[in-house]
């Protein structure tokens, strides 16, 4: 019966974040075409999209190889057993210990491989620009990531998500070395996610494009999945946010159904604040230029890598 | 048994050397020598695998010196690289039945490399000083004589001069090393180094001479050189062999050395591992990225590794020293993984570059493009090694350096100072080489199988035979597996870390659904085959969803490209252009870096040029003062060219007198 229960939860986390995926970049959408006192279209939008790419016919490039065709389940795949191992509403769940936070940030890693490579199959030179630009961009977003995991987890004294949180919410204080890793992250979401100021989601036909460059001859149920994909890493980072920096009305995977509802509505209502918080970043921001983008995750990196340190010097005092 | 057995085949390899010369004529030597390699290699993997009876077994054979005779020992550490060793081997002449094939003059490869893979287990062998450094020089020089098999390239020719130098100089570091071990009493053989008491400064010198020797071999930063130059030179399945298992046999070299031999450590001598081991992966990963030659790609991405191992086996040094016994076994076992990961996974690549240069006689990734359409196989399995390499799950490259992760983590408990400081620096290059690395594997899968053929060459290369795609397919396999299933690798190694660095991981085989678990599954864990069995499944299930509601249907027109038509493959991104931006931004720290525009006014008919400059600083700043300081040495020693018989005699009684005060003193 518990056993039952778990796995439930479990499948409920899944279908959790796939729903709510779309729905977040709708809600950043309308939150940013509200700001510019547009009205913008609906929230649910992003999903109507997704529907109606999923009925489309793909049109293929003439010299689309197999890899290709596979490239956007798997990065689609990877980036949703990721997101479904991120702590949401509750911690522990059943196949929580499958990865811990270093193989997470990893499954981002493949994902990002196999985009780049998609990105240079059909060999247009927009497709390459985007590939190179992306592998910069995650030459530097992926240390300055580990150098936050590091300094979470000499802190908490593990690697495992769900046992960071539940220290978090344990010990609840105020420290300096987090507080930088939590810059840090802020910095390293923003680029991986390809937000502005290191790129421009809603941008097309611009030779500053990372993202769409990449994804540039994709159409039809293949750029749906993509499309899902990216929505997915976004709301990964919220929830990666939201979990490891505040893990206020987590439940946990043993507490019952009542905690869990409490825990998704804290959930829901942190996904809101984080949203609200990119759309107001983003219409204040103006985009950097390509080549300054190396020191904005490199500033990353260094307060990652302070924040490393800073642990390791003040646990031994 | 083991040990007979082991030597007997190491005895038929040498034979099968003599068989090559003998039977030159006949046009099936090719063929029968590699069979004869696969099945000698085989025969020593199993001797390697076989319960032994003892813990060890070891034998005194009255060859060699008088008196001192050749020892020979197998034990766990043995046992662990003598499998890595002639698994590698095996593959490599699986591979070279058929590309073998294609060899012009067999004759510069046939006799050297029986002798080769001979000479690589000798070393795994011994178990005295003389017999190690005998099979050494043994390993070295039929190497070299491997890389100048096609010695009318100018390139190659020069490849070999300095693999020789640089093999020499690493040989005289390893005497010394072993001169200082061994004392002036000269017990030679490991058993009595073994119990001899060592003083401070004799250890401090064997370590620093041990990591040049070994390290020159291994290709440690920066004593690299050689090896970008060297092992491309060699036909590929020897590459192969020099890449994935050569560096390991001086790994095990490392190890056996200093983990076994010096005794117990003190806390500093992992600074140096951890250091150079941390330069060489940064060095590497960066050359790598920047590198257009496939061949040279590879051989650069292999100093990258060795030094992921050396940060290993530093921190387990480190661990060792403070009696932390589990932690030591976790760096340990990281180490020896990524050294079984590595030598699996550097042999697909270079195989996979054997076929792609077989097919279309090109070693450069500028003028390649679109394999994946020409080349459907080579190019699956050489994607599955650039996920290995690359360090993504769910493949095995990845497991291992989460193993190191795991084991810098538990560092903050580490007393000294010094290396408190030193792991979050160590820490952050392996991270950066791990991303690096990705980006580089992504830019040479890239450039050389996807787009669009830059060559006709390129357009109608084909799939090799099947002896070669059999064998790089198994060693995919094997990957997997060990990706999949890393708890019994874990679990085999583990003895090996508890002789040798005092403790072990908990049993793997004991978690549930195959997890692994270095500490604690409290505080990690990891399970690839769930998380492969979840990609799959959420994979397939999205297909089978949209593929019922939605559509299934699809259509080829030509590419999109934003509206533009492109008429011509080379404007497609080249390899320097998609490592323009790491250059850009890395590059100016690692390499001195120029890029160069040279733009004609406007008006004026002649083209524009690009060029850019590379130049390595460790060559600029080190190797050519090095080779000036030498030069004129030589300079000024000759004019002892040029004495008379008095003179010379004059000197032999000088330096006579001198050496016999020395002793007397």
């Amino acid at each position: 019966m518990t056993l039952l229960f778990n796995i439930l939860a479990q499948g409920v986390q899944m279908l959790l974040v796939l729903a709510l995926a779309p729905l977040l970049i709708g809600f950043v959408r309308k939150l940013k075409a509200r700001l510019l006192r547009r009205k913008g279209p609906p929230i649910i939008q992003p999903w109507l999209d997704l529907i109606r790419l999923l009925r489309k016919e793909v049109v293929l490039a003439e010299n689309a190889s197999w890899l290709y065709r596979w490239a956007p389940y798997l990065i689609f795949a990877m980036i949703w057993v990721a997101a479904s191992l991120v702590p949401t509403f509750a911690t522990g769940l059943t196949f929580s210990w499958s990865a811990d936070l270093i193989a997470i940030i990893a499954l981002l890693g493949s994902a990002r491989f196999f985009l780049a490579l998609a990105g240079m199959d059909i060999g247009t030179s927009f497709g390459g620009i985007g590939s190179s630009r992306e592998a910069m961009f995650g030459s530097l977003a992926e240390p300055a990531m580990m150098m936050i995991v590091f300094t979470v987890s000499f802190v908490a004294g593990t690697t495992q998500l769900s046992e960071i949180a539940a220290y978090m919410v344990a010990n609840m204080e105020l420290r300096a070395s987090v507080g930088m890793a939590l810059v840090a992250l802020l910095i390293v979401a923003i680029a991986e996610n390809g937000r502005i100021p290191v790129d421009n989601p809603a941008t097309h036909l611009e030779l500053t494009m990372v993202h769409e460059a990449m994804v540039l001859e994709y159409s039809g149920r293949y750029l749906a999945l993509i499309e899902l994909a990216a929505a997915l890493k976004l709301l990964l980072y919220l929830s990666l946010i939201a979990c490891v920096f505040f893990p206020v009305g987590l439940a946990s995977h043993d507490a019952g159904a009542e905690a869990m509802m409490i825990g998704l509505c804290a959930y829901v209502l942190k996904l809101a604040i984080g949203g609200g918080a990119l759309a107001l970043f983003e219409t204040t921001t103006a985009k950097m230029r390509i080549f300054r983008v190396p020191d904005f995750l490199g500033a990353g990196l260094m307060l990652g890598l302070l924040a490393t340190l800073l642990v390791f010097v003040t646990r031994s005092l | 048994m083991p040990l007979y057995l082991a030597l007997t085949c190491v005895s038929a390899l040498l034979a099968v050397s003599v068989y090559a010369i003998v039977d030159r004529r006949n046009h099936d030597v090719s063929r029968n020598v590699y069979r004869l390699c696969i099945g000698l290699c085989g025969v020593l993997f199993l001797a390697a695998v076989m319960p032994r009876g003892a813990h060890v077994v070891s034998t005194a054979l009255p060859l060699g010196l008088p008196w001192i005779g050749m020892h020979f020992r197998i034990d766990v550490l043995t046992a662990f690289f003598l499998a890595v060793v002639n698994l590698g081997g095996a593959a490599a002449s699986a591979y070279a039945i058929g590309y073998g094939a294609h060899e012009k003059e067999p004759m510069r490869v046939l006799p050297f490399y029986p002798a080769f893979l001979a000479g690589m287990n000798l070393v795994v062998l011994a178990d005295d000083a003389f017999t190690f450094l005998v099979a050494w020089e043994f390993m070295s020089l039929t190497s070299w004589a491997l890389v100048l098999t096609h010695h009318h390239e100018e390139e190659n020719r020069r490849a070999g001069f300095v693999y020789l130098l640089m093999a020499s100089f690493g040989g005289f570091a390893l005497l010394m090393a072993f001169g200082v071990l061994g004392g002036v009493a000269g017990a030679y053989d490991f058993a009595s180094i073994r119990e001899s008491t060592k003083e401070g400064w004799k250890t401090g010198l064997v370590l620093a001479l041990a990591l040049v020797g070994m390290g020159s071999k291994a290709g440690l930063a920066p004593l690299h050189i050689w090896l970008p130059l060297a092992h491309p030179a060699a036909p590929s399945h020897v590459s192969a062999l020099m890449s994935g298992v050569m560096t390991k046999v001086a790994i095990y070299g490392f190890i056996r050395v200093v983990f076994d031999l010096l005794g117990p450590p003190a806390f500093w001598w992992s600074v140096e591992p951890m250091t150079f081991g941390a330069a060489s992966a940064l060095i590497g990963v960066l050359f790598a990225t920047i590198q257009s030659d496939l061949k040279k790609l590879l051989a650069y991405s292999t100093i990258e590794n060795i030094g992921i191992i050396f940060i290993a086996l530093g921190l387990a040094l480190a661990f060792k020293a403070n009696g932390m016994a589990l932690p030591a076994a976790l760096a340990f076992t990281a180490a020896l993984f990524h050294v079984f990961n590595h030598s699996l996974f550097k042999s697909l690549l270079f195989f996979g570059a054997g076929a792609v240069l077989n097919a279309s006689g090109e070693r450069s990734i500028e003028r390649l493009g679109g394999l994946i359409h020409s080349m459907p196989k080579t190019a699956f399995l050489f994607l599955g090694g650039c996920v290995a390499i690359a360090a993504l799950p769910p493949l095995n490259g990845f497991v291992s350096e989460w193993l190191v992760f795991q084991a810098i983590l538990l560092s903050p408990s580490l007393p000294q100072w010094t290396v408190k400081l030193l792991v979050p620096a160590v820490g952050v290059a392996l991270a950066l080489s791990a991303a690096l690395g990705a980006g580089c594997y992504i830019r040479a899968y890239g450039v050389a199988f996807l787009g669009r053929p830059r060559s006709e060459a390129a357009r109608a290369a084909h799939d090799p035979d099947r002896w070669s795609l059999g064998t790089m397919a198994v060693l995919l396999t094997l990957c997997l597996m060990a990706g999949l299933l890393p708890s019994l690798l874990i679990d085999m190694i583990s003895p090996v870390a508890k002789d040798f660095v005092g403790g072990r991981m908990p049993t793997q085989a004991e978690l549930s659904w195959l997890s692994i678990a270095p500490v604690a599954e409290s505080r990690s864990s990891y399970n690839g085959l769930l998380v492969f069995a979840f990609i799959l499944f959420s994979a397939y299930s999205a297909r089978w969803v949209i593929h019922k509601f939605g559509t299934a249907r699809s259509r080829r027109a030509p590419a999109w490209d934003c509206g533009y038509i492109e008429t011509s493959p080379m404007t497609q991104y080249t390899a320097s252009s998609f490592a323009q931006p790491i250059r850009r931004t890395l590059g100016v720290i690692a390499f001195s870096v120029r890029d160069r525009l040279d733009m004609p006014a406007p008006g004026d008919t002649r083209p524009a040029r690009l060029s850019v400059d590379i130049k390595d600083r460790i060559f600029d700043y080190l190797y050519a003062p090095l080779t000036r300081a030498v030069e004129s040495c030589a300079a000024g020693l000759n004019i002892l060219s040029l004495l008379t018989i008095q003179e010379y005699l004059a000197l032999v009684f000088a330096a006579l007198v001198f050496l016999l005060v020395l002793v007397a003193i």
